[in-house]
């Protein structure tokens, strides 16, 4: 059987399987559309939080990043876990004691004020689809790529798949998918992972394989052999390089951690829980099965690179049969040449692949006396790591087909979730909370589904006509969700003084600033031509570049909502009592019952 | 009404917990970074240490931190519970359940 049918099989398997749990988890009520009845066990939740916050990115691209950053890389990978931790503290336990469905409606009630739900709503609008246009795209280039149809053909099969199972099932549909594709994608991304760690390490454990001797014969930690064999190449130490300044570091990490922490799709989860403690605990399964893939990845990194480099370097370095001659390249490269992803450019005309960092002025006088005239693997894309891996390591093609179904699970997951988090927005905090309140359940549960229809059709428009911003805006999702909701809903249950006009101010403080600087250096609207001050280091404030604004933002909308708090009168005793009540544990309300 | 001394107490004692493991949250994510070259020098499990804390080791502290929170809250919870209802035997947690 070829790798065409065996792929066709292996998706097509797990997609009968996604189907499948739909149907038998459909919605009957709003309840169960908006937070799944509120009867998900914490494991289970912690499990489909896992695949809804993984996303593509983090299943294709996460790997890449560390192999080419190395320890830089580590603003990400704890980025992205961190915010589970404030997560579990700071919000999760107390949203879900106050038991409603949405996180507007939260803001809307404890604020005691439609308008502070409806720019609420805005906030969580544009987060949720500047993200979800990510993961259609992620879709597209997943089926285009292995199951060999055109890009749009590809993005049509994602967008029905996730039409069927999100509108039937809402987020009991939704949840229950996204522990099969927990399963998947997990499968996917170790199998591959622990082969390769047996083949460099003789040890089974990718975590543990990173640290442990090389098992060619030389003696060397696998650390240390990368460190060597990418030094020797001109490029940065390995485990000591870093992506940018400290500060900048620094608040880029705080942002994504607190950006984390205040996405909707992300908080919504802790509403599907029975119990106040259930809540807390299910932050915590989240992160053990985030875990599980954010460990392997810095192995699946490292080893990458090293295979990479002993590839091409075959030996010594100068000697004049030291490179991979171009016609002995191995299959995989030539497959992901046909891409346009890797790319190779004989310079120099001796029909062997040099590569090497030729930015490093030492290393290119050096180069120069080889007779090499500069790195010849001019383009090598970083996402190709994960999908690429199972082929470089010599892999059985079922392995292969794995990756494949494992990288969609994760854009389908993430996509879907999202996704809910758009309609629920709409058809409960702005028709039934604000515009049309005495609607009926069923007729809710009826806008519910064509909102959602809705938001499919947007995001699959705008995943077929990516805008030309589409990477700078994963700046303003985070840096929108950092700098407006986590710190209103921080505020909201730490600081009962908190009242409307605070919490107003500072929401439209923090956006503000956060899209003003990302504005100044990426282009009003991120137009070209339009920025007011180029996107380089000297023009940032302080050295932060404006991916990491999202904390500094968020500051801001700590100081303005305290100091116009302190200036307005205190908010009326019933929401005092509110804010006592979700601080007390016992009676939490069921997040049916309201 | 003002929240009874019970109560009091018991938030007192969470906020405590919270900036407690907070503090340890930012030692794991931000001392450790701004220390890194230090803390290279020592090696763990074959690991330049400052990399491992990267690699694994500061996933793993926040799960330590998490489940850290977990126990403490749930005993929290118990003791609320008789401390606001002295009278009553002690129960499991009758809570939170609808």
């Amino acid at each position: 059987m070829d790798l065409k049918t065996m792929t066709y099989i292996v998706v097509g398997a797990t997609f009968a399987l996604y189907l499948g749990i739909a149907f038998w988890a459909r919605a009957g009520s709003t309840g169960e559309f908006y937070v799944a009845g509120g009867g998900v066990h914490p494991i289970a939740n912690g499990m489909a939080t896992g695949a809804d916050w993984m996303s593509a990115a983090s299943f294709i691209s996460m790997a890449g990043l560390i192999a080419y950053n190395g320890y830089g890389a580590s603003l990400f990978l704890m980025g992205w876990t961190g915010g589970y931790v404030l997560l579990a503290m700071l919000l999760a336990p107390y949203l879900r004691k106050f038991g409603k469905f949405t996180v507007p409606e939260f803001i809307g009630d404890r604020f005691y004020s439609n308008g502070a739900r409806i720019v609420a709503v805005i906030c969580l609008i544009l987060a949720s689809i500047t993200y979800v246009i990510g993961q259609m795209k992620g879709v597209g280039v997943a089926f285009s790529r292995f199951l060999e149809v055109e890009y749009d053909t590809g993005l049509y099969i994602g967008m029905a798949l996730v039409f069927f199972y999100a509108t039937l099932g809402g987020m009991k549909g939704i949840t229950y998918t996204q522990i099969a594709q927990y399963v998947v994608l997990i499968f996917a991304y170790t199998i591959p992972a622990i082969f390769i760690s047996m083949n460099l390490t003789g040890n089974p454990l990718p975590q543990l394989g990173l640290g442990s001797t090389m098992s060619d014969g030389s003696g060397m930690t696998l650390l240390a052999k990368l460190n060597l064999v990418v030094t020797e190449l001109g490029f940065k130490e390995y485990t000591t390089q870093t992506m940018a300044g400290r500060l900048d570091m620094f608040v880029y990490t705080l942002s994504l951690m607190i950006g984390t922490a205040g996405l909707p799709h992300v908080i919504v989860r802790f509403f599907t829980v029975p119990k106040v403690k259930d809540a807390r605990s299910s932050a915590g399964w989240a992160l053990v099965f985030i875990a599980i893939l954010y460990t392997t990845a810095p192995a699946v990194g490292a080893m990458a690179r090293l295979n990479l480099h002993e590839t091409i370097q075959t030996g010594e370095i100068g000697s004049p049969e030291g490179n991979l001659s171009y016609e002995a390249r191995p299959q995989w490269f030539k497959n992901w040449e046909k891409t346009g992803l890797l790319q190779f450019e004989d310079k120099n005309g001796d029909g062997r692949i040099q590569y090497y960092n030729d930015k490093n002025p030492e290393m290119a006088a050096k180069a120069e006396s080889f007779g090499w005239k500069g790195n010849e693997m001019v383009k090598v894309d970083r996402d190709i790591i994960v999908l690429a891996n199972p082929e470089i390591a010599n892999l059985p093609d079922w392995v292969i087909a794995l990756v494949a179904a494992g990288g969609l699970a994760a854009a389908l997951s993430t996509a879907a979730g999202l996704l809910l988090a758009i309609s629920s927005a709409i058809s409960h905090d702005l028709l039934k909370g604000v515009f049309m309140k005495g609607i009926s359940e069923k007729a809710e549960l009826r806008a519910g589904r064509i909102s959602m229809a809705g938001a499919i059709v947007v995001a699959g428009y705008l995943g077929l006509n990516p805008p030309g911003f589409a990477a700078g805006t994963v700046a303003i999702a985070f840096g929108l969700a950092a700098a407006s909701i986590f710190p209103a809903l921080m505020l909201g249950i730490f600081y009962k003084r908190m009242n409307k006009e605070g919490a107003i101010a500072g929401m439209i403080a923090g956006i503000s600033v956060t899209m003003l600087y990302v504005f100044q250096h990426k282009g009003i609207l991120f137009i070209k031509g339009t920025e007011f001050l180029g996107d380089l280091g000297p023009n940032w404030f302080l050295g932060i570049q404006p991916n990491a604004f999202g904390a500094i933002g968020a500051l801001v909308n700590f100081a303005v909502a305290i100091m116009v708090a302190k200036m307005t009168t205190e908010p009326p005793q019933h929401i005092q009592d509110l804010v006592e009540s979700i601080r007390t544990p016992r009676g939490a309300g069921g997040a049916q019952a309201h | 009404m003002p929240p009874k001394p019970a109560q009091r107490t018991y938030w007192q004692r969470n906020l405590r917990l919270t900036l407690g493991l907070l503090c340890v949250w930012f030692a794991v994510t931000f001392a450790a970074g701004y220390f890194a070259t230090p803390l290279n020098q020592f090696s763990f499990l074959g690991f330049p240490f400052g990399f491992y804390l990267f690699a694994q080791g500061a996933l793993l502290v926040y799960l330590l931190i998490i489940g850290a929170y977990v126990r403490y809250m749930n005993r929290l919870d118990r003791d609320w519970v008789r401390e606001s209802a002295p009278g009553e035997p002690r129960t499991r947690f009758p809570d939170s359940g609808q």
